[in-house]
């Protein structure tokens, strides 16, 4: 197995997606297959071979460092599921 | 009146300049046909007629007062991708439930500002990942088409761009904005015989249009014939200075390519799309294509693409990988679906579970992993490597050719739930539409004929960067060439 029960258990962690037991086993699967498939690209010879950053050569656009946009708290929390005055609600973080 | 939804935007647009009938008949044919057959097909997820009505009185009036846009009037459907400002935007996941955008992507924006009225919101698969429509959180769309002899089976529209496929096809708008990752376009315009171009990458803003993988994501646009696209696809595309990777160069007038000879072009044929256990129809629809273009006076020349093989393995890590990024940001705090927990973790991690279907998980895991240390350079970097490869095989191949002509979709459209089980099989669906991606390129899928099934089959051509207008004169010839193809019965209707 390419990939084993451990290993989706802490990468599904690191996504912070709750998985349960049988999740996790159609998922060992799964995963394995999909890589398994894709070790076909061990093949290519890529010596040399700058990786690719952009689709298409351009060089990113520089603006002036200004504001041109805010004030738009209520906007911002509208579609919140958990709001008050302007500011999302989350659970207690720092003790 | 004769029925208003068989009309073409072309047609539709001389019509309304000629008073043949008003913006809101038009629109009213389409909110009836919307409404006798959106049930049973499922391609709309959120029909908007009062707002589509609005939209057409203001579009009469500007008709009235000789200010018409280019798409004045003109009816159409929207992918849930595209974020439309006080209308409901899901990207077909729970994990956005009823989110209600605040502002407008740039695509739908170039839309409006030319007169073009919101039918509604088209379904698709979750967070466009999927090839069939059958992953999207409001149920699988049903293609228009059926098998001959068989009203039994249930056919997909292919995917993600499903909702928006079927609803050319049965004519429940007169065009749709879609977008294509990894075909997302392309192969719902093959299997349900409407037309469908990713344009190069750049070409429409990115904007307000939801993430999947940043690197691939396109909008186009699906309609009815090469003209319609050629329109549509204008009135999309834009510079936008909202959008980092949109390239600043002008938007041309893709219709006048339209109905120009083709004579003295070169198509290159690229021998690794002739991938081993090709159903012979597809390779008889390739050869036909390659006909086509010779009466029409190309030169054909055969070409080699050599790291084609390895563009759809590449693309399920390059994929997987952005879209584990992009989809961090539902985390049940600042929009959308929250499911508590006993601390901030477990809230995350609930609502992450309860709001992902199990393709946008598995893509995230995926993506998690290849980016998680220690794998980083085996898989991600090897593959952007790749990437380079297959970009380059395109670069040297088009020293010698104009476009390139292969299939669209290894096969025909399948049943619902047919190809199911191993997410490998549905991946492969997009074995020959994948590349361009990689590569950054534009390529239309055109109706080209019928399957053994009855069904359709698309031909794809692949062109420069930024050469959308070779594409769309070649496509035009592919189409009159093909003449008038079967229309699906519209069994559909109550």
């Amino acid at each position: 197995m390419e990939v084993d029960s451990a290993t989706v258990r802490r990468i599904a962690h690191l996504a912070r997606i709750k998985i349960t037991k049988a999740e996790e086993k159609s998922l060992e699967n799964e995963l394995s297959g999909i890589f398994e498939w894709v070790k076909q690209l061990d093949e290519v010879d890529v010596t040399d071979v700058e990786p690719m950053t952009s689709a298409v050569q351009m060089t990113l656009r520089l603006r002036p460092d200004k504001v041109t946009d805010g004030e738009k708290a209520d906007e911002v929390t509208a579609n919140a599921p958990l709001k008050e005055d302007g500011f999302f609600v989350v659970p207690k973080v720092v003790e | 009146m004769s029925d208003l939804t068989k009309l073409t935007i072309a047609q539709a647009r001389t019509a309304l300049a000629a008073k043949e009938f008003s913006a809101q008949e038009l629109t009213q044919a389409f909110i009836d046909a919307i409404a006798a057959g959106n049930e049973k097909l499922n391609a709309y997820v959120l029909p908007t007629p009062e707002l589509a009505l609005e939209q057409a009185r203001q579009s009469d009036k500007r008709l009235a007062a000789g200010k018409a846009g280019d798409l004045e009037g003109i009816p159409l459907g929207i992918k849930d991708l595209f974020c439309t400002k006080g209308v409901r935007t899901t990207a077909c996941s729970k994990i956005l439930a009823e989110f209600v955008p605040p502002y407008e992507s740039t695509v739908t924006q170039n839309l409006w500002d030319q007169g073009a009225v919101l039918l509604g919101k088209l379904n698709n698969d979750e967070f466009a990942m999927g090839s069939s429509n059958e992953t999207s959180a409001y149920g699988p769309v049903v293609n228009p088409w059926r098998r001959a002899g068989d009203d039994q089976t249930d056919l997909v529209p292919g995917g993600s761009s499903g909702g928006s496929a079927a609803s050319v096809a049965a004519e429940l708008c007169l065009g749709a904005t879609a977008t294509d990752t990894g075909g997302s376009i392309r192969q719902p315009a093959a299997l349900t015989g409407t037309v469908g171009i990713k344009p190069t990458y750049g070409r429409c803003s990115r904007w307000g249009t939801v993430a999947f993988a940043s690197s691939l994501d396109q909008a186009g646009p699906l309609t009815k014939t090469v003209r319609d696209n050629a329109i549509l696809l204008k009135a999309m595309a834009s510079f936008d200075p909202k959008d980092s990777t949109s390239v600043d160069v002008p938007v041309p007038d893709y219709e006048a390519a339209i109905g120009k000879s083709i004579k003295g072009l070169t198509v290159g044929v690229p021998k690794e799309y002739r991938i081993e256990g090709m159903p012979k129809e597809i390779e008889a629809l390739w050869s036909q294509g390659i006909e086509w273009m010779k009466d029409a006076g190309a030169k054909i020349k055969d070409v080699s693409l050599p790291h084609t093989k390895y563009a759809l393995p590449a693309y399920y890590i390059v994929a997987p990988a952005e879209c584990s990024s992009n989809l961090a940001r539902y985390d049940g705090i600042r929009y959308g679906l929250r499911v508590p927990g006993e601390d901030i973790t477990a809230l995350y991690e609930n609502t992450r579970a309860a709001g992902f279907g199990e393709e946008v998980k598995r893509r995230i895991l995926i993506g998690t992993y290849v980016l998680s240390a220690g794998y980083y350079d085996a898989y991600y970097l090897k593959a952007q490597k790749v990437r380079t490869l297959i970009k380059r095989d395109f670069d040297d191949t088009f020293k010698d050719v104009d476009v390139l002509l292969t299939p669209t979709t290894p096969g025909p459209a399948f049943g619902i739930g047919e190809v199911s089980g191993d997410p490998v099989q549905m991946y492969l669906n997009d074995i020959f539409t994948v590349t361009v991606n990689m590569a950054g390129l534009p390529a239309i899928s055109v109706p080209a004929g019928l399957s053994s099934q009855g069904t359709p089959l698309g031909l794809q051509l692949i062109g420069r960067a930024f050469d959308e207008e070779t594409l769309f004169q070649t496509a035009a010839t592919i189409e009159s060439a093909a003449g008038d193809l079967a229309r699906p019965t519209p069994w559909w209707r109550h």
